[in-house]
């Protein structure tokens, strides 16, 4: 459960930008969480309702986008979507795979009014 | 009222990766390994310390760094070893953030040869925090059961080696070892694999020759 202080350097980036744009407040924020990012969704939803109490971001919704692990084989060139999180090429059986996504955790957008 | 949408892209644990980066960077300048271990609570993680140092004391100068939520009593434990030893007291917070680490950079000596640190007892949080290290280990105990790379796998892809821990209690628990390294290998194809026992003493020069392997590694990148 550390979702609580990913929460809070979400809001240092939140408040520098909101400040910066002069916002009056903001309305949501889009959050990209790769399913390898070690991050829990719903626990992300549920710490920033509770932290954002009394901020600019009061009435924010926080819209999460999750991405799927996805992987580039090294040796056959396939790209393949992994649920399993097990490194082996369907295709060729290779285990020299690249991680094309599904590991960030980005705070992509966000929506004010001005 | 005017409504605005601005593209952000910004990691969210840039700052900590950011930090982390100059952890790495400066210690690597001194000739400094660190290593990173994660594990569960109780996989064995002070205990395997307590024996790399007694190996390491007459030729090597080491520290360690100790996270935990409560208690200074894993320090104490190192330092009784005679190693020098700093407790982070992370006062309910479940992993050690790079920023932690920094606040001690004053204090490390610069004359050593590894950095330890033993991260807060917990196979899911501690992952997503980049310490500075150069080599993260995790730790498997083998009371924990062969299953475990899968149901937490975060811990193990973004490990550079396993350390299987507690051998002593194969003959007697139902833990295939190879189920196990192989799991691991299936979620982390380039993880090195170490079956140890502190107990008994066993597979932890292994270990401790990747260690001695790495820092040298390390040494010649900076001549």
């Amino acid at each position: 459960m550390h979702e609580l202080s990913i929460v809070a350097s979400l809001f240092e980036i939140l408040e520098e930008k909101a400040k910066e744009q002069k916002a009056k407040k903001v309305t949501a924020i889009t959050v990209k969480v790769g399913a390898l990012s070690g991050v829990v969704s719903e626990f992300l939803i549920t710490a920033f309702d509770v932290y954002k109490k009394d901020t600019i971001a009061e009435e924010a919704e926080l819209k999460i986008e999750e991405v799927p692990l996805k992987v580039k084989c090294q040796k056959c060139g396939a790209v393949i979507i992994k649920d399993d999180f097990v490194f082996l090429c369907e295709k060729c059986e290779s285990r020299e795979l690249k991680t094309l996504a599904g590991t960030e955790l980005l705070l992509e957008k966000i929506e004010m009014e001005v | 009222m005017k409504k605005k949408e601005i593209l952000v892209l910004e990691e969210l644990l840039g700052s900590n990766k950011k930090i982390a980066s100059e952890i790495r960077k400066r210690l690597e300048e001194k000739g400094i390994l660190t290593i990173n271990l994660l594990s569960s609570p109780g996989a064995g993680k002070t205990t395997l310390l307590e024996s790399i140092a007694e190996k390491l004391k007459p030729d090597y100068k080491m520290a360690v760094i100790e996270g935990d939520i409560e208690t200074e009593r894993d320090a104490e434990r190192i330092r009784a070893k005679g190693i020098p030893a700093w407790q982070i007291i992370t006062g309910g917070a479940c992993h050690l953030e790079a920023k932690m680490v920094g606040k001690l950079f004053p204090e490390i000596p610069t004359d050593l040869d590894f950095l330890f640190i033993e991260n807060v007892g917990n196979l899911v949080c501690p992952a997503s925090y980049d310490l500075g290290e150069n080599i993260r280990c995790v730790l498997l105990s083998v009371p924990e059961g062969d299953d475990k790379p899968k149901k937490y796998p975060k811990a193990f892809t973004t490990s550079d080696c396993l350390i299987i821990s507690k051998s002593d209690l194969l003959p007697v628990l139902p833990f295939d070892l190879e189920h196990a390294q192989k799991e691991a290998l299936d979620i982390n194809p380039k993880l090195k694999i170490f079956t140890t026992s502190a107990l008994k003493d066993s597979g932890i020069a292994d270990l401790i020759e990747f260690f001695i392997s790495s820092l040298n590694q390390l040494r010649q990148k900076n001549a």
